[in-house]
């Protein structure tokens, strides 16, 4: 039983003391058995009041710690750490959370937060009165790890791995790679194409021995833990034995009578069942598209390389760590937003650049030219009504630069920009005032009036109510409408259930801590990058990419892992081996062993993953888990009592 | 239920969880998604470690009513945790029933990562639940 206990108060600036009345819980909790010493603090995380608390745990000894602020989630390892530093064994800390489950949760009664808070810290209190100190279980991870998504967040991560020295496992589910950003030609500051970027990134990869690149491939199993995880990969074939001779693949094109909306064109034009999405993508193997494919044979027949006889293949692969990089969709509008799907000449941003790039001296659009242009922003994006609440940030300025591109590109172009508030943040903002220099109109609404899109004779008629020019009614003829759509999580997020990872408000991959911890998830040992986490530009996708893979590689690199060692324990005297405790642990942690002329169970420590699933099961009460014996949850229990 | 109580709302003990249902509790926080103070909350690692005698000593010491806060098919530690906390609260329950008490009192949940809304409609209407039947 500990006799020397410091507890610390957490002001949080004010977002746990302007709900809760921090002193008041201070002096509560003063009284409590053990409790040497309890303060307040404006900022517990602060520098100073950590090295305040490492000076009171060294100087009066303490053998106890509770700080109690904001969720564990947050600063549960900052105090463990503090802990350490002051020689004290970091698992006599334990943590209080008064701010998300107390000041924030119940700011509407300030009387009753005061009260929940005492609560909680005495039950904290309690907790730390058994606490003992324990080490670290070390177990091996291997030092591998499995990139999902080869867009440009994944290479830039599977690059970064291999450099420092892991086994990397690429893991593409089309069968091409470049995601995204190889649907894009010129790029903002560079002027160099989606595709060079993406050239110079797949160049980069099959350069290094220890990245393998799998391509129309997915999870579709996965267990095991961090350090030791083990996916199961499903490799479709692209029933191509080798590339074609020159000729052969046009023919083979040509041939084949399926034809279906081609998606790397956002559907604007259509493509065969044999297809590449442009010539020498890459890898540069064609592919096969099985769904779609009648097994007519007629591409076997000028083609040698065709090959129907590859079969799908599974695959699995044993990582330490797993980083998520599967981007992001366009959002797609509804049928008859802003005329979308019911007015020939409205189309999304991402088909508008598709247009762009196939035409060549006039910009055409359904076999006519294309002269004056209205953008219509915020599609799909900070939607009142709908769902995405967000900003998706990359659509101004990528719609301003594909606007000042088509200036440059075609003659007697007009752009008119529709808008709600220009954000072309940072550097971007160079291009709003290129674009404005060029010419370029811009109208703005606010989000309750939006411009209406119709169709009057043969035109199509852009209005707006202008609020620049003090609700003016304006409107433009619009060879070709463009909705500036922004960006949406993948429709096909399965990848995301299957590892359990959150999913935040705006349904994208949620990590724990938005400043604090941006790269990684609950789920211990899988981390995420690029888009799949919320809209991104590729410099931020980026940047992400490499904390995310720095991350993991910081998980699997020195091949051993320490663990926590909260795990079950047996109480050998009152054991009597049944086997209840085997039958229901998930990893398989216990072993039957024969002590004192008795047979008991026993605990692996480096299998049991402290789950605690045995507890409940075992008729004899024989088992309990470090942290969460009975006495300790009891003890919880009785401090939290009403009117103790 | 003893009488005596400060506040008028039903004292309720949640079992969360440290990795699903716990950040779905400290969301509803964030989101100022308000519910009674009198709800307190011990986060364990796995629903299914949940001991029949730690909720069986919460309601017999004095809290109204039991809350799990259960991971459902989220659980990191495998499928089995439906049916594993499924089992354990069948078998509390047999165990309420015995000794005289409304087996109502315990209730449990699949509360995901971020189902911050659904824990608190269902600890609201548990506490009214068990306002009117302890009263």
């Amino acid at each position: 039983m500990k006799k020397k206990i410091g507890v610390y108060v957490c002001h949080c600036g004010g977002n746990i003391s302007d709900y809760v009345d921090v002193e008041r819980v201070r002096a509560a909790v003063e009284k409590e058995d053990g409790v040497f010493l309890a303060k307040t603090t404006m900022f517990a995380c602060a520098d100073s009041n950590q090295k305040e608390m490492v000076n009171d745990i060294k100087e009066m000894n303490l053998d106890g710690v509770v700080v109690a602020s904001c969720s564990p989630k947050l600063h549960l390892l900052t105090f463990r750490a503090v802990s350490e530093r002051a020689g004290l064994n970091k698992y006599n800390y334990v943590h209080a959370n008064i701010r998300e489950q107390v000041s924030w949760a119940h700011s509407d009664d300030k009387e009753g937060a005061t009260q929940k808070a005492i609560k909680i810290v005495e039950a904290a209190i309690a907790k730390v009165r058994h606490a003992e100190s324990l080490d670290p279980i070390k177990v091996k991870a291997t030092n591998a790890v499995a990139v999902i998504g080869a867009g440009v967040a994944g290479m830039r991560a599977a690059i970064e791995l291999a450099e420092a020295g892991s086994e990397v496992f690429l893991i593409e589910r089309e069968f091409f790679v470049g995601g995204r950003v190889s649907q894009w030609d010129n790029l903002f500051v560079s002027e160099e194409s989606g595709k060079e970027l993406i050239t110079r990134l797949y160049d980069e990869v099959m350069k290094h021995k220890h990245v393998t690149l799998l391509t129309g491939a997915e999870v579709v199993e996965n267990s095991g833990s961090v350090g030791n995880f083990e996916v199961k990969v499903k490799i479709t074939p692209r029933h191509f034995k080798l590339q074609c001779n020159p000729g052969e693949l046009d023919k083979a094109i040509e041939v084949c009578p399926v034809e279906i909306p081609d998606e790397f064109n956002f559907n604007i034009t259509k493509r065969k069942a044999i297809y590449h999405n442009y010539p020498s993508e890459y890898p540069q193997l064609p592919a096969i598209d099985m769904k779609n494919c009648t097994r007519c044979g007629e591409c076997e027949k000028v083609c040698t390389a065709v090959d129907f006889s590859q079969k799908t293949e599974y695959r699995n692969i044993k990582v330490g760590s797993i980083l998520l990089a599967t981007g992001f969709d366009p959002y797609e509008p509804k049928k008859g937003e802003f005329g979308y799907g019911e007015i020939d000449n409205v189309v999304t941003l991402p088909q508008f650049k598709r247009i762009v790039h196939y035409s060549k001296d006039k910009l055409m659009y359904n076999g006519k030219e294309v002269k004056h242009i209205a953008y219509i922003y915020c599609v799909g994006s900070r939607q009142v009504d709908g769902e995405n609440k967000y900003c998706s940030r990359y659509c101004c300025t990528a719609t301003i630069h594909a606007a000042i591109d088509v200036k440059k590109k075609f003659k007697n172009v007009h752009n008119y920009h529709f808008n709600r508030g220009i954000r072309t943040y940072g550097k971007q903002e160079v291009l709003y005032d290129e674009s404005s220099r060029l010419g370029d109109i811009y109208l703005q609404s606010f989000e309750h009036d939006p411009p209406i899109v119709e169709k009057v004779g043969n035109e199509t008629i852009v209005k707006i109510k202008d609020i620049l020019t003090k609700d003016q009614e304006l409107d433009v003829a619009a060879d070709i409408v463009v909705l500036v759509t922004g960006m949406t999580p993948r429709k096909d997020n399965s990848i995301g259930n299957l590892l359990k990872v959150p999913k935040g408000r705006d349904k994208f991959f949620n990590e724990i801590h938005m400043k604090l911890r941006p790269v990684e998830t609950v789920i211990d040992g899988v981390t995420i990058a690029g888009a799949s986490q919320g809209p991104k530009n590729i410099m931020e996708s980026m940047n992400s990419a490499l904390s995310a893979a720095t991350k993991s590689f910081s998980l699997v690199a020195s091949g051993e892992l320490a663990l926590e060692p909260t795990i079950a324990e047996v109480n050998e005297d009152t054991c009597e081996w049944c086997g209840k405790c085997d039958e229901a642990c998930p990893y398989s942690a216990f072993e039957k062993i024969e002590k004192n002329g008795k047979f008991i169970a026993k605990v692996n420590p480096a299998i049991c993953k402290g789950c605690g699933m045995c507890l409940p099961v075992c008729p004899a009460n024989s088992l309990n888990l470090i942290g969460f014996t009975d006495e300790d949850v009891e003890d919880m229990i009785d401090a939290l009592l009403p009117n103790t | 239920m003893a009488g005596g109580k400060v506040n008028n709302s039903p004292k309720i003990l949640v079992f969360s969880t440290e990795k699903i249902s716990d950040p779905a509790i400290d969301m509803a926080g964030l989101l100022k998604l308000h519910y009674p103070p009198t709800v307190y909350t011990i986060p364990v690692p796995c629903s299914s470690t949940i001991k029949p005698r730690w909720i069986m000593h919460a309601l017999e010491q004095g809290f109204d009513g039991v809350f799990i806060a259960a991971d459902g098919t989220d659980c990191p530690y495998g499928e089995s945790c439906t049916d594993k906390t499924g089992e354990l609260v069948r078998v509390t329950m047999e165990e309420m029933k015995k000794k005289g008490m409304d087996p109502a009192r315990l209730k449990m949940a699949a509360i995901c990562s971020v189902c911050s809304e659904p824990f608190v409609n269902h600890v609201k209407s548990f506490a009214e639940y068990l306002s009117k039947s302890s009263n």
